[in-house]
């Protein structure tokens, strides 16, 4: 099989730009980022139908000149499956940026509990029974604050903390 | 009689069944009548299905009379007819308990009418993976599960949903983009795409580029199964959604994960080089997963990392990959499908009856609520692996499978997973201590939520504020710490269905002996691979 050296290092750069968008914390470059990944594998799905040939219709040409169809077929699907799920992640951007004002993805609840503990210097939540250790949304340690429902979900809109420090 | 007829329908159902359920949107009663008629269907198809294959071999459907490797094959064998039949069964006990919790979880300005629909998507998805005979289906398979596994997952899209919603969203497209690079870098080795009739093919590929193709496929899988290293993004998502969402998660999404390793592994790269790197992989899923579980002091979270541990059982089961490590594996995999959707709908139960899911908040509901304490022991004891549970006797045949295999690195798995279950008894012993025999902490008292449905009408629920409320409180009559429950009553719609599914979990227990015979039936083909592939190619696989 012959294979297309300019179709390769599209997909190779399409992958590695694709890559450096998705470690980004804007869920909007995530978007982009995945987007140029889909395109990737794309066009990585042509290079394994081969070169280029006549149109695969019955009847139109011999069937050893034509091009596979298979792989057009799948890539296809592929694309009305990768904008199905980009319109869903850009209205979950957009539902982030109503509640929040930021797209930024968050950490980890238990991640934020740590990173927290770790800066007032306190022992970890499972070490001390006594002092409830009981995750909220924020990560923070309710047990500090008022008493608040944990788990209401839709309680204050999340603060930005999703900078490294 | 041929039951290949029967094949589609537990894919096309839910699908026509979404649609219906989206045009009834205004009426919640045809959406009810739907799905229950829906998921009731395809229980009994599935169990046809079950026993065909069972007696006549593997059921094949040729979809639009285009015979394999050219057209999409849809089989059901042993292995897919019987996680077929448990999901079905275990999704319908969860629709039913989700229409008995109503719309109260929602909150009023959400849209409720997607949940049906959504559903349905879902289960016509983890049926398509299950069914399909084309790995390019069985993407598509899992396209559509995920898809509604998104929506289901961020209803009602509030802050912590969606900000869960994200990290898990973003982790299941890279991998489903891993699984697609690995199809085309397939497909471009091969020129097929057809299961059996790639492992006809994958045998005339060279060695190292067809373990590259195995890795690839394998990374895909192990994100959707959560296996470690690859296993983070699960005990931070699942959580956040409504009680009957995640448990039909946690039963079945990666289950599915599972069976396609199980799937690829035995068909298409038979006599593996990678089961030293599964075993390294299975047994730090399960002590990273239960030490997680250990740590945690909310019971959603710590019943995520339970999941995520006994996964590692099952990787050890398909590691092993002898006729008994693989028949073992699929046992548990039939009893994990049904504990963990259990634990997650009586942690449901637990939320409705204490107001929350955190420890430090709960207690002594063992006296005000006996039943729940019954639903809720029974299936820990049965994750834990005591003995009359069809979870000690997966475990005992996984540890036998591995005395077989006699490897150092399986007595070293076999240490890790008797840890594992100690562990595993040491966290649900915590809960079970916090949450139903201690009495309930004082902190709770100045914390409710409205409970317009007045918990006066609930069973005992004075027992519940214990004496350590009343230090708050100052005297109380008997009527007023009930007003001030946060807790509302448990409905039969909700209790109904986690008895059943209890009730199902022991049953494993009582028909283990039939049900082993048809693991080790199912394993033995799954190793000879011949009667998969001549169902589907009957006239071999061609040039």
């Amino acid at each position: 099989m012959s294979v297309n050296v300019v179709l390769v290092a599209v997909v190779g750069t399409l992958f590695a730009v694709g890559v450096y968008l998705l470690l980004e914390r804007s869920l909007t470059r995530v978007v982009l980022g995945l987007l140029l990944i889909s395109n990737g594998v794309n066009v990585l799905f042509l290079i394994a139908s081969g070169g280029a040939g006549q149109p695969p219709i019955v009847g139109s040409s011999a069937p050893e000149r034509m091009s596979d169809p298979l792989p057009q077929a799948l890539v296809l699907t592929a694309i009305v499956i990768t904008l199905g799920v980009t319109a869903f992640l850009l209205a979950m951007a957009y539902r982030s940026w109503q509640l929040h004002e930021h797209d930024e993805v968050q950490d980890d609840v238990e991640d934020a509990l740590i990173r927290r503990r770790a800066e007032r210097d306190e022992a970890s939540s499972s070490y001390d029974d006594s002092a409830g250790g009981t995750l909220d949304e924020r990560g923070a340690d309710p047990a500090g604050e008022s008493t608040q429902d944990s788990r209401d979900g839709d309680g204050a809109p999340i603060g930005p903390e999703g900078e490294t420090p | 009689m041929n039951a290949s007829a029967l094949v589609p329908l537990p894919v096309i159902l839910p699908l026509l069944g979404a649609g219906l359920a989206f045009a009834f949107g205004r009426s919640a009663r045809a959406q009810r009548v739907v799905s229950v008629v829906v998921l009731s269907v395809i229980v009994a198809v599935a169990a046809v299905l079950l026993t065909r294959a069972d007696a006549h071999g593997p059921q094949v459907m040729h979809l639009g009379g285009w015979h394999a490797p050219i057209g999409i094959a849809l089989v059901a064998d042993r292995v897919s007819a019987l996680m077929l039949l448990v999901s079905a069964v275990v999704a319908l006990c969860v629709l039913v308990y989700s229409l008995g919790q109503g719309v109260t979880e929602y909150g009023p300005d959400t849209p409720l009418s997607v949940f049906h629909p959504t559903f349905l998507v879902l289960i016509a998805g983890v049926s398509n993976a299950f069914l399909s005979g084309d790995l390019f289906n069985i993407y598509v398979g899992f396209e559509v599960l995920l898809a509604a596994s998104y929506v289901l997952l961020t209803l009602g899209g509030t802050s912590g949903r969606i900000r869960a919603g994200t990290i898990y969203v973003i982790v299941s497209l890279v991998s489903s983009v891993i699984f697609l690079t690995a199809i085309a870098l397939i497909y471009a080795a091969t020129g097929t795409v057809n299961l059996a009739h790639l492992s006809v093919r994958l045998e005339d590929v060279p060695d190292g580029i067809r373990l590259a193709l195995q890795l690839m496929l394998m990374t895909g899988f192990a994100v959707k199964a959560a296996v470690f290293p690859l296993w983070a993004w699960l005990p931070d998502s699942y959580p956040t959604a409504p009680a009957p969402v995640t448990a039909v998660f946690a039963g079945l999404l990666t289950k599915v994960g599972i069976y396609a390793i199980i799937r690829t592994q035995t068909l298409l790269f038979p006599g593996s080089e990678i089961s030293g790197l599964l075993m390294w992989a299975a047994l730090l899923t399960m002590l990273i997963g239960v030490l997680g579980a250990v740590a945690q002091t909310d019971v959603k979270r710590m019943l995520s990392f339970t999941l995520v541990s006994h996964i590692g059982y099952m990787v050890f089961g398909v590691a092993l990959s002898g006729d008994d490590g693989l028949s073992a594996a699929m046992f548990y995999v039939v009893h994990h499908i049904t504990i963990q959707t259990t634990l997650f709908l009586v942690v449901g139960l637990i939320e409705r009856r204490g107001g929350s899911t955190a420890l430090d908040r709960l207690g002594g509901l063992a006296r005000s609520s006996p039943v729940l304490a019954v639903l809720f022991f029974v299936p820990a004891m049965n994750l834990a692996g005591i003995p009359p549970f069809p979870g000690f006797l997966g475990k005992v045949a996984l540890m036998q499978a591995g005395v077989e295999n006699a490897s150092p690195m399986a007595y070293v798995l076999i240490a890790g997973a008797v840890t594992t279950s100690l562990l595993t008894l040491y966290a649900m012993a915590k809960a079970w201590n916090r949450a139903f025999w201690q009495p309930r902490p004082a902190e709770a008292d100045g914390w409710h939520r409205d409970a317009e449905d007045g918990a006066a009408d609930s069973t005992g629920a004075a027992g519940a504020a214990g004496p350590a409320t009343d230090l708050h409180r100052g005297p109380v009559s008997v009527a007023e710490p009930e007003a001030a429950e946060p807790s509302r009553p448990l409905q039969l719609a909700m209790t109904g269905p986690a008895a059943a599914l209890v009730l199902v979990g022991i049953t494993l227990s009582v028909v283990a002996g039939p049900l082993f015979d048809l693991t080790d039936r199912a394993a033995v083909d799954l190793r000879e691979r011949a009667p998969y592939v001549e169902a589907v190619l009957p006239q071999g696989g061609g040039p």
